[in-house]
């Protein structure tokens, strides 16, 4: 690194800023990949007390090193309880009794809705093939909110979703209502350039905060909608040296393991 | 009553042609040894169901066995897409793979009918998505109580459950612990039951949050240590990680896999496998 460069990258942003958004969470549904290691790094810095539960029936799990799935070992040898698949998602998840679910997801739209499922390559050529739902279009509707984390491009960021696999806020406002959603759904959408937060009035998502150093125009190019960014938009904190080396050893460990 | 029995004499017998066959195991205890066992046997138009297909099913998948899959999350867990099973969707390699798509909390519920011999289960689920528009096994109910609209699963009944276990004893009860995912379900909803098991005890010591499965609905037990590699058995093994790591090229290519199903899979007995994960 030179000393004109900051010492930490963008996607570490996005991982501290995904860890600081669960600050006063009480229990988290955790998704593999980005979403377990913004968990795990909020365990280690702003919430030590957060009760993590992975769909693998681990509930208050506590690894020291980032799991490479749902279901390694240290995930149940850790946790306060372990259950069976089916309890975790009719008892713990439907019962109304997890706070946040933290989501990535490979496509967005503009009113936080999902795709995971295929992708529309065109004419002539076969749909693209997505891993599927897994455990998402549940927790989006059962926790209390749904906290999400993807990178930012235009393949991600998209006008319109080729398949809805799990609903964010539908249509626009009163849609979770209607269908009788218990959540409120997702609230903030962090990036690798800055958060977006759905407008209270439109349940549009809007650009309310960038990292240091990011433009406007920057995310506007990255956003596959023409983004509406808020009145006042704020610039998230750089990480602290403890949140980069907690977040550094953590995935150090993942490694080793 | 469950016979102890070799697992090839055990699938041979309970898995056949055209069967709908449930390998369970959420991540942990997944039944590899089995499912190698169905290529070596080439037992074939299979349906194939699981929650998540992982790289079990990538490689039944990509040696030309299935027919149809039905499951709620197929992908290489923390390292990325299946590539077989991407490629038999995408371009029906080596043959067209019809899907039946569901979430994880609707296919759960599917097992938990089928165990509980009921035509389907509800659930608070698929509220604004898409999932339902591509399955008949999705649809709505009203609550005769409250007037609430819920979803409505369709129960799932494999004609064969496979499951990998720590123990059993000598009269064919098997204990399981751990993350013991839906194994139970899927082995109650399920016609005939095959386990494979790390060892033989003289006696099953209970286990925190273990399940035990009793004889009278297992039809075979094999003992086969090491069953679960790359997947693992709480107590005896660790998930080789690296395993799902180095699957991803291998999968990527389909002459790569063709060699290493050969190699490692068809060219092998169940004997020399044991040795070479050992």
């Amino acid at each position: 690194m030179t000393e004109n460069t900051p010492d930490f990258t963008r996607d570490e942003l996005m991982e501290v800023n995904a860890a600081r958004a669960l600050a006063g969470a009480k229990t988290c549904f955790v998704g593999i990949g980005l979403p377990s290691t913004a968990a795990n790094l909020a365990r280690a810095t702003v919430n030590p007390g957060l009760v993590l539960i992975y769909e693998s029936g681990t509930i208050g799990s506590k690894p020291t090193r980032l799991p490479l799935s749902i279901g390694d070992g240290e995930l149940a040898e850790t946790a306060d309880s372990v259950v069976p698949v089916p309890e975790m998602f009719n008892y713990w998840l439907q019962g109304g009794r997890i706070d946040v679910g933290f989501l990535g997801a490979a496509q967005v739209d503009r009113y936080a809705n999902i795709n995971t499922t295929i992708v529309d390559r065109g004419p002539d050529k076969p749909e693209g093939r997505l891993p599927g739902a897994g455990g998402a279009p549940e927790i989006a509707s059962n926790c209390g909110q749904v906290l999400m984390v993807l990178r930012h491009s235009t393949r991600n960021f998209v006008r319109k979703l080729d398949f809805v696999t799990t609903m964010g806020h539908g249509g626009g406002p009163g849609d979770r209502t209607k269908l009788g959603m218990p959540g409120a759904g997702p609230v903030a959408v962090i990036t690798d350039l800055g958060i977006l937060r759905p407008d209270p009035a439109t349940a549009e998502l809007v650009l309310t905060e960038l990292h240091p150093d990011v433009t406007v125009e920057q995310v506007r190019a990255a956003t596959g909608w023409e983004l509406t960014v808020a009145d006042t938009v704020g610039t998230t904190e750089p990480p602290t040296p403890d949140e980069l080396a907690a977040l550094r050893a953590l995935k150090a460990a993942g490694k080793d393991a | 009553m469950a016979d102890i029995r070799s697992l090839h004499d055990a699938v041979a017998d309970l898995i056949h042609d055209g069967d709908t066959v449930a390998m369970e195991g959420f991540t942990h205890l997944i039944p590899y040894a089995a499912a190698h066992e169905v290529i070596r046997q080439g037992i074939t138009d299979l349906t194939l169901v699981r929650m998540t297909p992982d790289v079990v099913y990538d490689q039944l998948i990509g040696a030309g066995l299935v027919r149809k899959l039905v499951f709620s999350w197929g992908g290489n867990p923390g390292v990325g897409s299946l590539h077989r099973f991407r490629d038999a969707v995408e371009n029906g390699w080596p043959r067209p793979l019809e899907v039946d798509e569901h979430s994880h909390a609707g296919m759960a519920n599917r097992y938990v009918a089928g165990a509980s011999k009921l035509p389907f289960a509800v659930l608070r689920g698929y509220r604004g998505s898409d999932i339902p528009t591509r399955t008949d096994t999705i649809s709505t109910v009203t609550c005769p109580f409250t007037g609430e609209e819920l979803a409505a699963v369709a129960a799932l009944n494999p004609d064969v459950t496979v499951i990998h276990a720590q123990q059993a004893d000598r009269a064919g009860n098997v204990q399981l612990w751990g993350l013991t995912g839906v194994q139970k379900e899927a082995a109650l909803a399920a016609t005939r039951v095959l386990v494979t098991v790390e060892e033989i005890v003289e006696e099953l010591e209970p286990r925190p949050g273990g399940i035990v499965l009793p004889t009278w609905v297992i039809d075979a037990v094999s003992v086969v240590p090491g069953g679960a590699h790359p997947s693992y058995a709480s107590g005896y093994s660790v998930r080789d990680n690296g395993f799902y790591q180095a699957w991803d090229p291998i999968a990527r290519d389909r002459e790569a896999f063709t060699r290493w199903i050969e190699e490692n899979v068809r060219r092998r007995t169940e004997r020399t496998e044991k040795a070479a994960v050992r």
